[in-house]
């Protein structure tokens, strides 16, 4: 474009041309992007500049915006719910973050070969992501039922003789919600897994039987080594998705009993959507998004020292 | 012969593990044809002793569920519709036209993927209120018709198709809109097929939007109907399930038919709408 301007007139007869395509380019370009990208600005981009704003007022639905700086940060501190939603999901994403991922790993692993019928078994591990959410949270929560449920009687039948309560009670709500959202998400990990599985030359596995590894080593020496952009991947996503958990708690347990379950992102819903203010849910949410971003910058890190090494 | 051993152990290893992942629903289908004080019993009855065949009959009844069915077929329509067509038409502008900006701008609709949505509800609360537009359907397909993931599936799989194509129809006299249409879409069947499936069954399935926005019992979803259900009549267990059946069953159905563009979207994009 520069050049295009900058150039003397005598020029201009190719110049013109160029010009001219130039200024359609970006017409046609903005013409095919601007249908998605106007609804894609008023409610995304919009939205979120909001949120950064708004954590910074002190706004609630009956009185008008007031700029506090960073008041409802320091409120946060002594704010007894949120550190209770603080410590219950990290409690979530310790437990969510390495059960899946394991899971997702195991499957895939016994699923990567040329059998009859692995098809089949990839749909039925992969189901559970695909179904609605309420059908997962209704059946779960009838069957870690705590007197009658399938879980329990199996548990009894082994010889536990008091197993825990479960959703009914305030130590054993999450540990539910967590075995439940791990059986949900395995499959969907899976796929992630079986692809980065396909990747690796079955080369590496003849040389290392011919050297009389055994399928241990196998598993520790090759397979790992070589899907670790795959596990990179697969750690940030879940801790992403782990940190904003909301709607399984929401239908299976509401954050009960009493607060045992409640996490950030409920919180962020229950003070701004169900109470009003607005100021305060938004600095909680800017809080969630930071920590995100936080640990999403940590592995990166640790992934490019590793890769480095 | 430790051929056949070995795979007969595989066999039996893939059958146990995949019981695991399905007990639950078995549970499910088992107790949607019990009676209500049949679902809970010491031992567990995997097959009634009488199916009840009239509790899939009786559901409708008890709750406006066709109701429910409509709202939430309406919404996954529109929304994948919207978003198929706008995300596919956007992504060829970001992969195929070129002009200043374009990647810059590409680059902010990636990083929006990386912030929670939890972070940004409370905002699109207060415009959508302050439009007058909540308890209504126009709120939730505003909302999620014009994802950023859409752009972000269907750029990836124009990148693939070579510009050289692209070249030879602009020669040939052909408008970025007639490539566009005559050759881009009827080369990224698959690549629409995936954005279509998972866009609708995110939609399908979908909590939390209806959820805040929906007040009226006219406009619920089935997910929605299915949770004030629950919370209405506790001790119902057995239509609790029937109805659970009900609302996976669309699903179950999309899912088996173009399952392959399911784990292709995934396997390309590595992300979920």
């Amino acid at each position: 474009m520069a050049q295009v301007i900058t150039r003397p007139a005598p020029a201009a007869p190719r110049a013109r041309p160029r010009g001219r395509r130039a200024w359609r380019d970006i017409l046609v370009g903005w013409s095919f992007i601007l249908p998605n990208f106007a609804g894609f600005l008023l409610f995304t981009i919009i939205p979120m500049l909001t949120a950064f704003a708004l954590a910074f007022l002190k706004w609630d639905s009956y009185s008008d915006p007031e700029w506090v700086g960073l008041d409802n940060f320091a409120r946060m501190l002594g704010d007894e719910n949120f550190h209770v939603a603080l410590r219950n999901t990290l409690f979530y994403a310790a437990g969510h973050i390495p059960l899946t991922l394991a899971a997702a790993l195991g499957l895939a692993i016994a699923l990567n070969r040329k059998l009859r019928g692995v098809p089949f078994f990839r749909t039925a591990a992969f189901f559970p992501y695909i179904t609605s959410l309420v059908a997962v949270a209704v059946v779960w929560n009838m069957l870690f039922n705590p007197t009658a449920g399938p879980i329990n009687q199996v548990l009894e039948a082994i010889g536990v003789s008091q197993p825990p309560r479960w959703v009914a009670s305030k130590d054993w709500a999450m540990p539910a919600v967590v075995i439940t959202s791990v059986w949900r998400d395995m499959g969907y990990y899976m796929v992630l897994y079986l692809a980065g599985l396909q990747t690796i030359p079955k080369e590496y596995y003849e040389a290392a039987r011919v050297d009389g590894a055994n399928a241990w080593q196998r598993f520790w020496g090759i397979t790992v080594p070589s899907l670790r952009p795959t596990t990179f991947f697969v750690a940030v996503m879940l801790t992403i998705q782990s940190f904003k958990v909301l709607d399984l708690i929401v239908v299976m347990t509401d954050g009960g009993p009493g607060r045992s379950t409640l996490v950030l992102a409920q919180l962020v819903y229950r003070e701004g959507i169900t109470e009003g203010r607005f100021g305060y849910s938004s600095a909680i949410a800017l809080v969630l998004f930071l920590i995100v971003l936080t640990v999403t910058v940590v592995q990166f890190r640790i992934n490019e020292r590793r890769s480095a090494s | 012969m430790t051929a056949l051993v070995r795979r007969v152990l595989a066999y039996a290893a893939l059958t146990v593990m995949a019981a695991l992942v399905l007990v639950p629903f078995a549970w499910m289908l088992s107790s949607s044809l019990k009676r209500d004080n049949e679902v809970f019993t010491v031992p567990i009855q995997w097959i009634p002793n009488e199916l009840r065949w009239s509790n899939f009959v009786d559901i409708w009844e008890r709750i406006p569920l066709l109701t429910y069915l409509g709202n939430s077929m309406f919404l996954s329509v529109t929304i994948t519709v919207l978003q198929v067509l706008s995300g596919s038409f956007a992504a060829y502008g970001f992969s195929k036209v070129r002009f200043p900006g374009r990647d810059a701008l590409f680059l902010a609709y990636i990083a929006t993927i990386a912030v929670p949505w939890q972070a940004y509800m409370v905002p699109q609360y207060i415009m959508m209120q302050k439009a007058d537009l909540t308890n209504t359907h126009l709120a939730i397909i505003l909302l999620q018709a014009f994802g950023a993931f859409g752009v972000f599936l269907m750029r990836q799989y124009y990148m693939s198709i070579p510009d050289e194509l692209c070249e030879a129809a602009r020669i040939d006299g052909l408008s970025e809109y007639g490539i566009y249409r005559r050759i881009m879409l009827p080369l990224s069947k698959p690549a629409l097929a995936s954005l279509a499936l998972l866009t609708f069954v995110n939609t399908w399935n979908d909590y939390m939007g209806p959820f805040i926005y929906l007040t009226d019992n006219d406009l619920w979803t089935v997910q929605l109907g299915l949770r004030s259900f629950i919370g209405q009549y506790d001790a119902e267990y057995a239509m609790m399930m029937t109805g659970a059946t009900l609302s996976v069953l669309p699903i179950l159905a999309v899912f088996l038919l173009g399952q392959r563009y399911f784990i292709q979207g995934i396997a390309t994009s590595g992300l979920k709408g």
